[in-house]
Order: C-alpha cells, then structure tokens, then sequence
C-alpha cells in the first residue's frame, strides 16, 4: 500500500491531484444537498410523537456522527506525522481541525434547539451533552496549539499530542448512552443492526448523511491545500505556481 | 533540535501530560455521580452501584415511565400529579413495580404523556414522594412516520393548555 | 408531499421557530466555512506572490548597485559588498 500511495505523498502531486477533484467534489455535494434537504424537509414523514421538529434529525444526526468521525481521522493523521514525521499528514491534521469544530457546534445548537420543544429544556449537563461539548473544546484546544507557534512542526507535534490524547473522548461520546443515565436517547442508527426507524424515514438520512460528509471532504480538501502551499512557500514549484498564474 | 526547541518541546508535553492525569481524576471523580438520576426502585433501595439511599428533603433528579392512567391535571390551573415506575425495555407495566409519585406545577414537554420515559427534577418528600420543579420528556430511538402510527393505533397528543391556565402561571 | 400548502411548509406543525432556526443556522456556519476556507487559500496564495515580489525587487535593486559599483572606480570595498549581503538576507 505504502508503494502505490508513495506518489501521492509528494506536496506537489497531491496539491495539483486535489485539485482537480475539487470542481467534482463541489458538484456532487451540491447536488446531494439539494436532494437531501427537499427530501428532508418536504418529503420525508413527520413523527407521530415529535411532529415536524423530527426533520432536525436529518441535519443533527449527520453532523453529530462526522463530528467523531473526523476527530477519529486527525488523531490518524497525527498519530502517523509524530511517529514517521510524515509532512503531509500534519497539514492534513490541521486542516481538519477547524472543519470538525464547525461541525460539532452544528451538531450541539442543532440538538439544543430540538431538546427546547422536546424534553422541555436546550441544555442538561448530562453524560452524552457533556462530552460532546468536550469534543468542541478539544478542536478549539487542537486549533490553538496548531496557531500557538511560529514553527509549523513544533506546533503539529503538540496539537498532535494534545489530539492524541484526546481519543479517549470519542468511546465515552459513543457508550455514553448505554453506560449511565442519560437523558439523550440511544442510537436510531447503527451499522451493527437494522436503524430503529421507516424506510422512507431512513433514506433520507443516508442522503443527507452523504452530502454533509462530501461537504467536509470538500471544504477539507480546500484546507489541505492552503496547508500544503503556507508549508512549502519556498519550494521552487510554489513560486512557479505562483509566478504562473499571475497573482498580485 | 537546538536545545530551546526541546526545552519548549518538554514543556508542552509536561504541560499537556498534566492536564490528561487532572483529566483523568475529575471524570474519575464525576463516575461517582455521572448518572444523570434516580430510578424509582432506587428511591426505595438505594443506588444499583453504589448503594446510596436518597434522604427527604434531598434535591435530586428521578427518571421513569409515567403510569398509564396515572396523569391527574388540575382543570383550571398547571398542577399536575402522576406516577413513575423504573424505564425498562420492551414496556410493560406490573402492579408490584415500586412507585414513586410526583407532583409539578409548571408547563409539561411536548412529548409528556401516559407510557412515556421523564426526566424530573425536584424534592424528595415523604420518602416516595417528589415535588418537581422541572419535568423534562426522555424519548427512545424509535421514529415512527405519523400515518404508520395511525394505523397501529398509536397516536399522541402533545399536552394542550386552556387560555386560563396559562393565564395561572403568571401569579 | 407532506404539506398541503405553503404556509403549512413553514409552519412545521407548529415547530417553526426551532426547525428553521437549526436549518439556518446550519447553512450559515457551512457557508462560513467555505467562504473563510476559499479566501484564506487567496490569502496565503497573495502573500507569496508579495514576498516573491520584494525578492524580485531587491534583486534588482542589487544589480543596480553593483553596476554603479563598478562605475565608481571600486574605491570603497564596502559598496562591493553590499550587494552580497543583501542577497544573502533576501534568501
């Protein structure tokens, strides 16, 4: 594996290769997200408990699911740029960081502002709202560390730390339903077993879940490569980029 | 690495080495009492780990299932009175279930009702009996669409509040 | 379809308020994103083509002065080397 990624882990390649799948990736999230949110929003069955305020589900639970998915991959990339001082996975690492606290602010307001009419109050500090709470200060934590020193490697190696130390979050996120009292509810939707919910409540979600996960592939992508050209500024393929294309 | 790097390097790491054992001991301290509340069997025996008994007078927060037929609403005002009996799966109620009962007067959630998983927070009075000052609605992970629920007969209604007695919460 | 009507559509059952404000709230933070995320990509790209610039210009500058360096007769050794230096701080 390691012999057929070896091309891509050059700066220059995977800069110029990322960004030709950028314009594909913005259309497939474009048109994902227009079929998600109509379906979402007009064609999917209310609840017959929650009426209407369930189609925040379609938005909270996506983003709630990427919000660890994506703290689980920069972790990865972290892990891989301290141990074998990969390059590139450190400006991935940071390029991720933002995007997922992003998402997991979403993923928070969206639930408060459902558990506002649902179970009658927008925050309770119980086990599940507390670590994902953490989760947001641990990308703001990874943020900060990454901006916290001039020298870019200094900086990956302690935002890479701090990340790293951070895994422990995500099981406590994920079991936290199951291990104590909470008032969150357990899992709708689980690979393990068949989604506690319709099919034509289920579908929806996959699409939604899709376009918001091409959404952050694609703004990560965008970050990546900003990364990629800050770190190898004085390369002499960046300055003839740069020279090429004309930027004053 | 000159040696201000690694001096600045160890500090991090000490720094952040420390901060992951501080961790550590709080949510090691929090473990005691992460669980959000009481169930009402553990009212009457004690916490399931732990073995705390609750004591009248004690602040604290109980979750259960409201007992079918249980909910008693005052017609004019928000008073409101049911029972609870400990959240299990699949529902089922049996009349040796131990009870606890709980009186609130205040707005209940939209998803409050008879079968339904709360969350309350108030008072322990009497032993067995909670004056709460917050009822907050736990809802399970089954999303069923509004016609499919209709035709098994399942339907719901949220609470619904006359003029007056809303007018009544103000005072 | 589950809306007879358009007013109904916003209405959301009633759930207006918190439906929209998730969803808009949502699109809000994402089209941040993208937007902070694409003119920070211009931003750095901007400031390389600043600094290349300066080097250009300060290349210049230095064939200028070793020209007239070698105009002036090179009775001062330090003019001589001045354009050495100066290259040297520009890389």
């Amino acid at each position: 594996m390691w012999k057929w990624l070896h091309p891509y882990a050059n700066p220059e390649v995977s800069y110029h290769f990322i960004g030709k799948l950028l314009p594909w990736l913005a259309k497939i999230t474009m048109t994902l997200l227009a079929i998600g949110m109509v379906w979402a929003l007009v064609f999917a069955p209310a609840d017959y408990q929650q009426g209407d305020s369930f189609r925040i589900f379609y938005i909270h639970v996506p983003t709630a699911i990427l919000s660890m998915s994506i703290y689980l991959a920069m972790a990865s990339a972290a892990f891989c740029s301290l141990v074998w001082q990969f390059r590139l996975a450190d400006a991935s690492a940071a390029a991720m960081a933002p995007v997922g606290a992003v998402i997991t602010a979403i993923a928070l307001f969206t639930g408060a502002a459902w558990g506002k009419p649902m179970w009658g109050t927008w925050w309770i500090w119980d086990a599940r709202l507390t670590s994902e709470l953490v989760l947001l200060f641990l990308y703001l934590g990874v943020i900060a560390l990454h901006n916290a020193f001039e020298d870019k490697n200094l900086a990956g190696k302690a935002a890479g730390i701090l990340s790293l130390v951070g895994v422990v979050n995500i099981p406590i996120i994920k079991y936290s339903v199951e291990w104590w009292n909470t008032l969150h509810q357990g899992a709708t939707v689980s690979k393990m077993s068949a989604p506690s919910m319709s099919m034509e409540m289920f579908w929806p979600f996959v699409i939604c879940f899709l376009a918001i996960a091409m959404l952050v592939t694609f703004v990560i992508s965008i970050r990546f490569r900003t990364e990629i050209l800050a770190r190898n500024s004085m390369r002499p393929w960046v300055r003839e980029l740069i020279t090429a294309e004309g930027i004053k | 690495m000159n040696p201000r790097r690694k001096k600045r390097l160890t500090i991090v790491i000490s720094i952040l080495v420390g901060l992951s054992v501080v961790a550590g001991f709080v949510l090691y301290a929090l473990s005691q009492n992460i669980d959000l509340f009481y169930k009402p069997s553990e009212i009457y025996q004690g916490k399931d780990d732990t073995g705390i008994k609750p004591i009248n007078g004690q602040r604290l927060r109980i979750g259960g299932l409201v007992v079918p037929g249980s909910v008693k609403r005052d017609p004019s005002s928000l008073d409101v009175t049911f029972e609870l009996v400990d959240m299990r799966m699949p529902i089922v109620f049996k009349d040796s279930d131990p009870v606890i009962k709980v009186h609130y007067d205040g707005i209940l959630p939209d998803l409050f009702r008879e079968g339904q998983g709360i969350v309350a927070n108030g008072m322990l009075v009497n032993g067995n009996f909670i004056e709460a000052s917050e009822v907050l609605a736990k809802h399970d992970e089954n999303y069923i669409p509004k016609e499919l629920a209709d035709d098994m007969g399942e339907k719901h209604q949220k609470p619904s509040y006359s003029k007056e007695q809303l007018e009544e919460q103000n005072y | 379809m589950q809306f007879d009507s358009i007013s109904a559509f916003f209405d959301m059952g009633g759930y207006a308020f918190f439906v929209w404000l998730s969803y808009g709230v949502s699109a809000f933070l994402l089209a941040a994103l993208i937007y902070s995320s694409h003119s920070n990509h211009k931003k750095v790209k901007q400031k390389i083509a600043l600094r290349l610039q300066r080097e250009k210009k300060l290349r210049k500058a230095a064939q200028q002065n070793s020209v007239q360096a070698e105009q002036a007769d090179s009775n001062t050794a330090v003019l001589q080397n001045l354009p050495k230096n100066s290259n040297k701080v520009v890389s």
